[in-house]
Formats: C-alpha cells, structure tokens, sequence
C-alpha cells in the first residue's frame, strides 16, 4: 500500500511507544495484592461443587439429590431442571455447562451444591445419587469419522456435522503440471490452554433477581450475555466484573460455571463461589481440538509450488463447531499456489466441547502443510528458506482463502531468518536445525473505552477488554503518546459491564489493536475538548488551537501570542471552564492486518531414549508496530512456548473407557522452565496500515509454526519424519525402532 | 479430622495405634497435602513426626549413617559426609520436586508413599538401606525392598511408622548412582528408575553390585542378574550390554499414559548402562 493512504500517526517519532515502562499491574501481582477468580470473598458466601459424569457417554436414568439435601450446611442442589428452558442460541452453551438427558464425555457435569464449606460440598456433592445407562463412545477423531462409528449422542445420524472448503483454481490441473509431489497423513493430540489460573467465579443474586458476577474471564461481556440469555435475564439485571487473570490463551472466552454459580446463588439466595481443582479444568474446560489431515502438495521441478489440497478433520467435543474451517483456512495461507484447495470436516467426539487456543486450529494444519512442504524441499534439494521466499504470499496475492492480501511481513520474516545468525552458526554434532512460517487472521471486533482528565493532570483510562498480556501497559503507552503526556501519568483499568459499551472478548490477537485504536480515539476526543476549553480561555476560535507535547499551543502566529496551556493547566482550571473533561470512543474495529512469523529451532534426539532437548530457538514476527516491545517479545516466546510443549509431549489421553488418563500437570506435561533454551526474537515492523500507530496483534501467530519446527529439527537430527504430534520420547524411539508406539 | 504433633517416638506410635479410625503419619507432606487436597484421602489422625527430635536428625553409626524418619532432602543434601559416602541417593533425593518440595520431602515419605515410581526408592534398595519400623510391639529392621508390597501399599501395620533408614559403612572404593527417565527435565514422574551400587576390587574389576529399578512393576525390582553379569568385570562393553539385557528382561511394565512396555523395557536398560559407568568411575575416584 503507498504510504500516504497509511496513518500519517505511523511515521512520526514516538515518545512514549516502543519504550518499555515497567508494567502498572506488576507490583500488584509479585506481592500477592492482586485479586484473581478466587479471591473475592463477600458476606454470607457459599461454595458450590460440581457433580461430573464418571462416563464417557451415558444417559441419565435418575438423579437423587435427597442425601445431599438433607446434609447440614447445605443450602441448594440443583440439576438442569433448575435452568430455565432455552431459546435456541444457548442451548449447546448450557448443555456443557449442565447435562440435559445425556452426558456425553468424562467429567460432564449433571449438578451442583452449595454448601457452607468447600468440604461440606464436597461431601454433598458425593452424595448426589446419579443412575446412568452406559452408551458407546468414541474419542478419536479417525474411529468418530468411520462409518458404522458409535453416535456421539442421540438423534444424530453421523459424527461428521459440518464441511467446508477453501481455494482457488483447478488442482487436479495443477497436479498434473507437477513434476514432484508429497502426499501424507498427519495426526495431532488435542492440547489444553494450560492456564495457571483455573476458572474461577463468585455469583450474587439478590431477592430482586439482580446479580452481580466476579469472574476470571477473557470477556466479562461475553459472560453477561451467555448467562442473562441462559438465566432468562436482561443484560442490566447483571452486572460482571473480570478479575485479574492469570492466564487465557483463548481457554476463558467460554463460560463453564459462571450459569451454574448464578443458579445456586438464586436457589439459595447467598453468593456463591465456585472454584474448579486443576482436575475439572482439564476434564470440562477448553481443549483445542485433535485433528488428521490428509496433505498432498506439487511443484515444479524448478521449485514453483503449483497445486495444493489438504482434507482436515477436526473433533472438538461433543457439540461440533471444531472451528475446522479457520485450519481449513489458514493451511495454505503462507503460500502463492496457482491451485489450491482445504476442505474441513467438522466431527463430534465424547470429549468436552473445544475452546478457543491461541490461532485456534491453525497450529495443526501447520504442521501438516509445512512438514510437506519440508518434505518438498528435501526431495527438490532446495533450501527451505529459498523454497519459501520463492512461493511465499505477498503484497498481491490472492489468499488461499479468498482475500487479496495487502501489505504483509511474512518475506520479510523469511529473509529475516535467512540474515539472522542462528542461521548461519554451525549445528553441533547430533543436533537438526528446523524452519518453519505460520499465519494467524487477527481481528477487530466491538470494542469501546472511555478516558477521564482528572483536575490534577493525571488520566483514568477505562477499557472493556481483559488485560491477559500486559495491554493495561500498552493502552496507557497509547493514551500517554496520544495526549503528549508522560505514561506514568496514565492509569488503566478494566471497567465492569455496566461502566462501558460492550466489548467483544479479548481474543484474536485484537486487544493491543483494537482497543488501543478505542483508546487512541478517545485521546484525541479529550484532546479536541482540551483545545476548546483553552480556545475559550484565549477568546479565540478551535481551529486556531493545536495540540502538540501535552500543551495547547496557538496555531501560528495570527492565532494570537499566548503561553502554551499544558493538559495539567486546563485539568486544574475545568471545574470553571465547563466542567469534567473526557473523551471516549465505541468502534467496531475492522483493518486488524493478518500476521505472519518464521521459526528456526536446534533439537538433539537421545537415540537411545527418543527424548528430544530443544537447544536453540528463535522466533521472527510481523508486530507491525510494538507498543511495549516487552510484551511483544512475551509473547513471542510464549507462543513458542505452548507451541513446542504440544510438539513434544502434551496430549490428552484417553483409555479404552473413553474415561482421560491425564487430568492434571503430573501427566499432562507442558515445558518447564528448564526444558527450554531461552527463546530468541526478532520483531520486525512493517506497519499496518489499518491502525494510526501501526500495530499488528501478536499474540496468536507464534504457537503456529513450532509443530512443523521441531519436527523439522528432529528429523535433522535422527533421521526420522515425525507425523504424529506430539512426538513424545515413546513415539520416536519406536520409529528409531522400526516400530510402531 | 485431628491433628497431633508429638515429641516422642513413643508418643507417635501411641497415638497412631490407638486411633480407631484412619491414621496418617505426617514427615514433609509433599504428598499427603497433595493427597489430602484432592479428596483422595481423608483420615481421622494426623501425626506430624517433625516435632521428635530424633526423626529429624543425621547421625553417624558403624559408620553407616542414621536418617530420621522425617528427614528432608534439602539436609540430606547438605550433608558432606553423607553425599560424599552416597552420592546416588543424594542424587535421588535430589530429583524429588522442586527446591520448595526438597525442604520437607524426606526418604521415609517417598518410601511410604509406596509409589512404583518414587525415585529414593531403588537408589536406597541399592545402596542395601536398612529401615527401622517402630510399632506397638517394638522395633523391628527391614530391608529396604521388603517394605513397598504394591501400589500404595507397604509392610507397615497399625500403629507402626518409620523410625528411620540406615545406609551401612562403605567399604573403599565403593560408590553408587541413580538415573531416572522423564520426558521433561525436572518436575515429573519417573517412567523408568534405576539405582546402581558398586564396590571395586584392588585391580578394578567389580567386587560387589546391586541394581534396582523403579517403575517397572508395581514394586521396585532388585535384579540379581544384572548385578551377576557385571561382577568380575571392568564394566566392559560385553558386561554392559549383558547388565541392560538383564535389566531389560526384569521389567514386568505395563502401557500406560506415561510409557509403553517396549518403551520402558528399552529404557531400563540404556538407564542401567549409563548409571552404571557413573557408579564404577565414581567408586574409582572414592577414597
Ligand atoms: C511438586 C512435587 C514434585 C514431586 N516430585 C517428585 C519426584 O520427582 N520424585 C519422587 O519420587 N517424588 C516426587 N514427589 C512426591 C513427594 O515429594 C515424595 O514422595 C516425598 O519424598 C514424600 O516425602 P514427604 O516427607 O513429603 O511425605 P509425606 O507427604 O509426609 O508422606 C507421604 C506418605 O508416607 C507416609 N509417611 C511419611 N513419613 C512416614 C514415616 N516416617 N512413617 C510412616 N509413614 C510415613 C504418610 O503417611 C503418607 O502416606 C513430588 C511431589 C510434589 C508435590
């Protein structure tokens, strides 16, 4: 895009962006002062407990609440007969919430007590009596999609519930202009979010039927709406507040026992706290889905990608909506090809219903297109660095998902990879070097902030969007850059549901973007009310007002001779001038500018074990423009993170029972710290031109291209093509073996 | 539920034999808290030994060393004498968890816990540790391998707690080393475990050896054939492929979430040889 249909905002020098101030809600959260999901405690409090399905599929005969009731201290029990009958749109939403006539995974829940303990509940909860009748299951994706497979739940004819299908131009036409192709099968475990923090919540409703909810959440709106619609309530009947969080990636844009608290709360007329064990949130909370994708890739002899087609099949639980088609549309999203197809299919399973993690769906296409196109380039005896650069989308290229990209960063980060000196350095003995790219959408969404001058010169800047990365910092950088002021100056909060407009959840990479672009706006609204007022002061009109370093300064010469008004000046003198001074801004935001990032990582393989040490890793990524580079590089790392722990060994494992074997961090493995290298990272800037400072979301790409990384660098070091994720020690050892885990 | 803190050994066993209910001694808790928190169990009495000054103490006898019932790791480890004589179950002690976890873990809970995979286990059945149990009816000296008798169950009756776990005199040149398979580098559970002790003759072949291996059947494994094969020897190739077979063909695993058997029945042996050549060239460097 030429440069002057951008931002003019984009090539100024910045102040206050791209510095890196320390974080306001640090001190808070390394002394132990700030409040999460379960530190709210108030009057009168109870605590609820959930009663989960000890079976992978089953109807529910009976239940028998009576010995919970009858137990001293308990003060509600409730099943799905409690919860009002249901209009459409929530119905799966609270079937996961709450069973109706059938439970259809391992730790489904079927009721719920409240009692004046946490080990009354308990107790209460084992003593709700539930009868069931035992039906098939099936957890695999592969075993779902067969025919003659087990229904996942009654008054369905198939697990496949959804196709969908992406791309342009003719691949059998494009096959057959091949001269080398790669076909292949890939499988990939279901992963959790792993959120140190589990859900948490306390739920208040009055005799009135007015209730408030503090919750750990992504999206305090979202838990409004989800559970006014379920409760049958209007949305200024409930009021939520988001806690602080300790950690989303996508896992809290759901509501899992935010309706439950809020039914025991009425039954009983006290608050309620639920707080979920380690357990129930790996056994009822957000897995991402488990995939098999078919791969078939050509090209020519010269290196020109010609024909792509890849056939994804992804369970995510037992109410559909895998969010296949986002794999279906990302798979191909890195490349140039003339012919190019990903069709998805959406299959149910007896596992809990899929949330959201981070670029939900496109990691595992990843690492199915990219291990091919790794493949490609050993049987090419082409760089894969130069392979990419060759067929990489640019600026001009039809998408393999419909749109025609605009300015984008992902040759950028190719070439980056290419200069950088991770590189280049030499790879010590016994260990593989991997490459990798990947793509995320990002979005905008609703979104609306407000920002007050206070009489002091100091701003109180409310945004509606969970701080799950540091975006307090980032939005207080922006206000702070946008008024001319020192950020120190600015303080952020997240403003309760009935404090601001509604705002879409903080998910797809948006918050930094989007309400940094609601932030900026209401900036510059406070700025227009600041020129006024000084305009007044001076009797002359606004236009001959302009706002520059923090100050009202008279625009030129004829504008009049006056001393600059600095926003501290015109702050103290407001309550004469016209009163309070704000500026807020409600947007739909729309121009997120898609993402792209390129890997390089060292691995050695034990050959006598198969066990797998990441030696040397380094990330490059798009931010657009990094607020806080901070929070950027986090984020980088983070992604990289997760995305190497799903590589090597996190999955969920299921038994013949259809019951999960790994409930907790003991057996579900995510890295610690000392299994990692620290993570390097290079942030290139390549503005977006849909946001005044250039800002891209950042958050989402980097758990993309690790999968296809790693198996890169395993390959490079033992000889073995991994296509089985994770590629845990027992897997490749047994490939090392010839034989089969 | 009811909680003690007695000064005594006596008093301890008193209290645990005459609670009719069920009793939990307590050394660190790092897995009776974990127990207790999520509901698996729930007893009626709690003991907590750490207030028996005894049960807290290093001592040196016959030069061997005492270890008090609820000693914890990080005292172990900063023990001179001791890791210098027991350098493989320092190491164990020193894999269980994390800093936090190694200030109250002790062997005696590790031990108790009766996990197939507890990882002081077979380092202290190698090292011949000897546990003392005290009961209503008296002391009584166990071998160490004779204490576990399956998952979460152990040789202990009503009443009986450990006293302490006595690791005899060295004789010179004689050492040990305990290795364990995780697919991470710390914070995880042993998916194999072996402990190796070894003893050198004057002209460096292997005088005395016991291997034992964990998580490979319900029980720690002592493998007498593993020992046997690299006995006589210098621990060459031959010595050692034969002590992996051995160690191999003891594995009675099963295929669970954390391993399958082929899987574990590989890596016992590839385990054993490398634990091995630690403990032969550490016993070469021993006084
Ligand atoms: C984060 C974390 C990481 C861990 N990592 C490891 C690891 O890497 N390897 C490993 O093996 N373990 C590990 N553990 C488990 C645990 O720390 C060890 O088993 C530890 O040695 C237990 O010792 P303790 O003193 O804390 O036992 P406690 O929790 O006090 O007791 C454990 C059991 O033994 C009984 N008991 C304790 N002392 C006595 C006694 N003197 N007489 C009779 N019965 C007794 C108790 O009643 C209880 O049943 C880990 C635990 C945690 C929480």
């Amino acid at each position: 895009m030429p440069l002057d249909t951008q931002h003019e905002n984009q090539i100024r020098d910045f102040k206050v962006v791209g510095t890196r101030p320390v974080r306001p809600d640090g001190l808070d959260k390394v002394t132990g002062r700030a409040r999460y999901g379960a530190d709210m405690s108030l009057p009168g409090m109870i605590f609820g407990e959930i009663v989960r399905s000890t079976h992978a599929h089953a109807k529910i005969i009976s239940i028998d609440t009576s010995a919970a009731e009858a137990l001293p201290g308990v003060h509600a029990v409730i099943t799905r007969a409690d919860f009002p009958a249901q209009q459409a749109g929530m119905i799966d939403t609270l079937d996961h919430c709450m069973a109706d006539a059938e439970v259809l995974y391992d730790g489904h829940a079927v009721a719920a007590v409240a009692a004046s303990s946490k080990s009354l509940a308990r107790r209460a909860a084992a003593l709700v009596k539930v009868k069931y009748e035992a039906l098939p299951h099936v957890t695999d994706v592969d075993a779902a999609a067969a025919t003659g497979a087990p229904l996942v739940k009654m008054g369905i004819e198939s697990n496949i519930v959804d196709t969908h299908e992406f791309g342009h131009g003719d691949v059998e036409k494009g096959f057959a202009e091949a001269d080398v192709i790669v076909e292949r099968t890939f499988t990939t475990e279901a992963t959790h979010q792993g959120y140190i923090e589990p859900h948490a919540c306390v739920a208040n409703m009055g005799g009135d039927g007015v209730a408030d909810i503090w919750c750990c959440t992504q999206g305090h709106f979202m838990v409004r709406n989800t559970c006014a619609a379920i409760m049958g309530m209007s949305a200024s009947q409930l009021r939520v507040t988001a806690s602080e969080i300790g950690g989303g990636f996508g896992g809290k844009t759901c509501v899992y026992i935010e309706p439950t608290a809020l039914a025991l709360s009425k039954k009983a007329g006290r608050p309620v706290k639920i707080v979920m064990s380690r357990q129930d949130v790996f056994l009822a909370s957000g897995p991402t889905a488990s995939s098999s994708i078919d791969v078939k890739i050509g090209a020519r002899k010269d290196g020109t990608l010609v024909a792509g087609l890849a056939t994804l099949r992804y369970q995510g639980g037992a109410w559909g909506g895998s969010l296949v088609n986002m794999g279906a549309m990302a798979a191909f999203a890195c490349y140039d090809i003339p012919n190019v197809k990903a069709v998805g299919h959406d299959i149910l399973a007896n596992r809990p219903k899929l949330a959201a993690y981070r670029a939900p769906s496109a990691p595992m296409a990843a690492f199915a297109i990219e291990s091919a196109m790794t493949e490609m380039c050993e049987k090419l005896e082409v760089d894969p660095l130069d392979f990419r650069l060759k067929n990489c989308a640019r600026a001009g290229t039809k998408s393999s998902y419909g749109p025609t990209y605009g300015e984008i960063g992902l040759e950028a980060t190719l070439q980056a990879a290419k200069d950088h000196p991770h590189w280049s350095a030499p790879l010590p003995e016994g260990q593989g070097r991997g490459v990798a790219c990947g793509f995320w959408f990002n979005f905008g969404g609703q979104t609306s902030s407000s920002l007050n001058i206070n009489e002091d010169g100091t701003v109180g800047l409310s945004v509606g969007t969970p701080d799950i990365g540091g975006s307090r910092a980032a939005m207080c950088q922006m206000a702070a850059e946008a008024l001319g002021i020192p950020y120190e100056k600015v303080r952020a909060i997240v403003a309760d549901t009935a404090s601001l407009g509604y705002n879409d959840v903080t998910d797809g990479s948006r918050t930094t973007f989007a309400s940094g672009l609601a932030v900026i706006n209401s900036a510059n609204q406070a700025v227009e009310r600041l020129c006024e007022r000084a305009a007044q002061t001076w009797d002359i009109p606004v236009e001959a007002v302009e706002w520059k370093d923090g100050a009202a300064h008279p625009a030129g010469a004829n504008a009049g001779n006056f001393a600059p008004l600095t926003l501290a000046e015109i702050a103290a003198d407001s309550g004469s001038t016209g009163g309070p001074i704000s500026g807020h801004s409600e947007i739909n935001a729309d121009g997120a500018g898609v993402s792209f990032g390129t890997h390089i990582c060292d691995a050695e393989v034990d050959q006598e074990t198969g066990r797998t040490t990441i030696t040397r890793y380094t990330v490059i990524q798009d931010a657009g423009k990094a607020i806080h580079p901070d929070y950027v590089e986090g984020q980088f790392q983070g992604g990289a993170v997760q995305g190497i722990g799903w590589a090597l060994n996190e999955e969920y494992i299921y038994g013949e029972d259809g019951r999960l074997q790994n409930a907790g961090f003991l057996d579900y493995r995510i890295p610690v710290a000392s299994d990692l290298p620290m993570i390097d990272t290079q942030i290139l800037e390549i503005p977006n031109p849909g946001h005044p400072y250039g800002v891209r979301g950042v958050g989402e790409t980097p758990i993309v291209p690790p999968l296809a990384t790693v198996a890169h660098a395993i390959k490079g070091s033992c000889g073995q093509r991994m296509t089985s994720i994770p590629m845990s020690p027992p897997k490749v050892l047994a490939a090392l073996k010839g034989r089969t885990a | 539920m009811r909680f003690e803190a007695p000064e005594t050994v006596e008093a301890a066993v008193s209290l645990m034999a005459g609670e009719p209910g069920e009793a939990r001694a307590l050394a660190g808790g790092t897995d009776l808290l974990v127990q207790l928190k999520s509901g698996r169990v729930a007893p009626d009495l709690i003991v907590d030994l750490k207030r028996i000054p005894s049960m807290t103490a290093i001592t040196q006898e016959d030069g061997g060393f005492r270890i008090g019932g609820a000693v914890p790791a990080a005292e172990m480890l900063e023990h001179d004498a001791l890791t210098a004589a027991w350098p493989g179950i320092c190491e164990a002690a020193y894999l269980v968890g994390s800093t936090q976890v190694m200030g109250r873990a002790s062997l005696a809970g590790n031990l108790c816990t009766s996990s197939p995979a507890a990882d002081t286990v077979p380092a202290m059945v190698a090292a011949g540790a000897m546990v003392r149990i005290v009961g209503p009816d008296g002391a009584r000296d166990v071998a160490c391998e004779d204490v576990p008798s399956g998952v979460q169950k152990n040789a202990l009756k009503k009443g009986e707690v450990v006293d302490s776990i006595f690791l005899p005199a060295r004789p010179a040149r004689a050492s040990d080393a305990y290795l364990r398979f995780i697919p991470r580098t710390e914070m995880d559970i042993a998916v194999v475990g072996c402990g190796i002790s070894i003893t050198r003759a004057a002209d460096d072949t292997i005088a005395e050896a016991k291997v034992a291996l964990g998580a490979v059947a319900i029980t720690v494994q002592v493998v007498a054939d593993a020992a046997k094969a690299i006995i006589g020897t210098r621990l060459d190739d031959a010595a050692l492929d034969a002590l992996a077979a051995a160690c191999s063909a003891a594995c009675k695993p099963i295929n669970d979430k954390r391993g399958t058997i082929e899987f574990r029945t590989d890596v016992a042996g590839v385990l054993a040889r490398r634990a091995a050549k630690i403990a032969y060239d550490r016993a070469g460097d021993a006084a």
